[in-house]
């Protein structure tokens, strides 16, 4: 047996994530659950995936918004992270690269992505 | 005490219901055969050998495939000794594999360090170095002051400098099991083991559990 599968036999323990597949360029509403003391809710992170980063349980993607006062915000999330409830895809973009870090340079209207056709 | 031997594969990670993250090492554990039995009577101390994976006899010197051959056993490529309390519940040949562990038992891991080669202060012993800026020059990982003048005019001993590091025995203790797959001969623990990729680890039931300290208290 090689080291692969007997990895993979491991993380066989995580649940399945409740992520559909993902592009760079989606732009995807996070239903992210939080903790508060005894208190749980869920929040809700909209805005466009710039990265999708590793394999297997270690693979994450990052959501960046503009938030109020023209913030960028950026949030790393582990694919595989039960407190994700739900991931919806909102739209679809084309975009020619697989990492979209030249959108934290980008304000208004230059930092729109053109719809994917299909 | 029970143990196993084993061999590193690799880490990975676990998410708990809450979301908890785990990091988890991967071992394949097993399968172990008996091989010697040491007794008080005729060795002056209780041990079992355990012999670890199977191997082409021409890998084995003449004497150590007879030593396995005489019980019928097939060449082993490691043999390590595990001190037992009760050396006659096993027998030569017996086959130990990871079902004696259990999710949740706390287990040490032995394991033999990456070799780091010659390596300086800050990498051996997390001196700070030396400053960067003002002036300086060839100070950056530099030592500094190893002692006093003429008074005592040497070097104290034990003191910690440059030299050799890794290569070494090293055992990590309490840590918990978090999967066990006798099918496949595998076992995850919680966190990190010594050594490299396929390196040779040794699992032994934990010496030093909460339980075995809140007596001596």
């Amino acid at each position: 047996m090689n080291v692969q599968e007997a990895i993979k036999a491991v993380e066989q323990l995580n649940p399945q994530p409740s992520v559909p597949e993902l592009r760079p360029g989606d732009t995807v509403r996070v239903h992210y659950k939080f903790t508060e003391g005894d208190k749980e809710r869920v929040q809700v992170f909209e805005g466009v995936v710039i990265r999708l980063r590793g394999t297997g349980a270690g693979a994450t993607f990052t959501v960046r918004r503009i938030a109020s006062h023209g913030i960028g915000v950026e949030r790393i999330f582990p694919i595989h992270s039960p407190n994700i409830q739900k991931v919806e895809i909102v739209r679809r973009a084309k975009v020619r690269r697989a990492k979209l870090y030249y959108l934290r340079n980008l304000y208004g209207k230059a930092a729109r992505l053109k719809e994917k056709r299909e | 005490m029970k143990g196993i031997l084993g061999k590193k594969l690799g880490m990975t990670r676990i998410f708990k219901e809450n979301g908890e993250v785990v990091p988890v090492t991967v071992i394949q554990a097993g399968p172990c055969f008996v091989t010697q039995i040491k007794t008080e009577e005729k060795d002056g101390y209780k041990a079992i050998q355990l012999g670890f994976e199977e191997v082409k006899p021409k890998s084995l010197t003449r004497p150590e495939l007879m030593h396995l051959r005489k019980n019928n056993l097939p060449p082993l490529r490691y043999l390590k000794e595990i001190r037992v309390d009760n050396p006659e519940d096993y027998e030569v040949g017996q086959k130990i594999t990871v079902s004696i562990f259990d999710v949740g038992e706390k287990v040490d891991v032995t394991g033999w360090s990456k070799g780091r080669g010659f390596a300086g202060v800050v990498k051996r012993w997390g001196f700070s170095g030396g400053p960067r800026t003002h002036g300086q020059s060839d100070r950056v990982r530099a030592p500094g002051s190893i002692g006093a003048g003429t008074d005592p005019g040497r070097v104290i001993k034990g003191l910690r400098m440059a030299g050799r590091m890794g290569n070494e025995r090293v055992t990590v203790q309490n840590l918990e099991v978090v999967y066990v797959d006798p099918q496949r001969n595998l076992l995850a623990v919680k966190g990190a083991i010594p050594g490299a990729r396929n390196s040779l680890v040794i699992i032994k039931q934990a010496r030093k559990t909460e339980e075995k300290r809140k007596r001596y208290e």
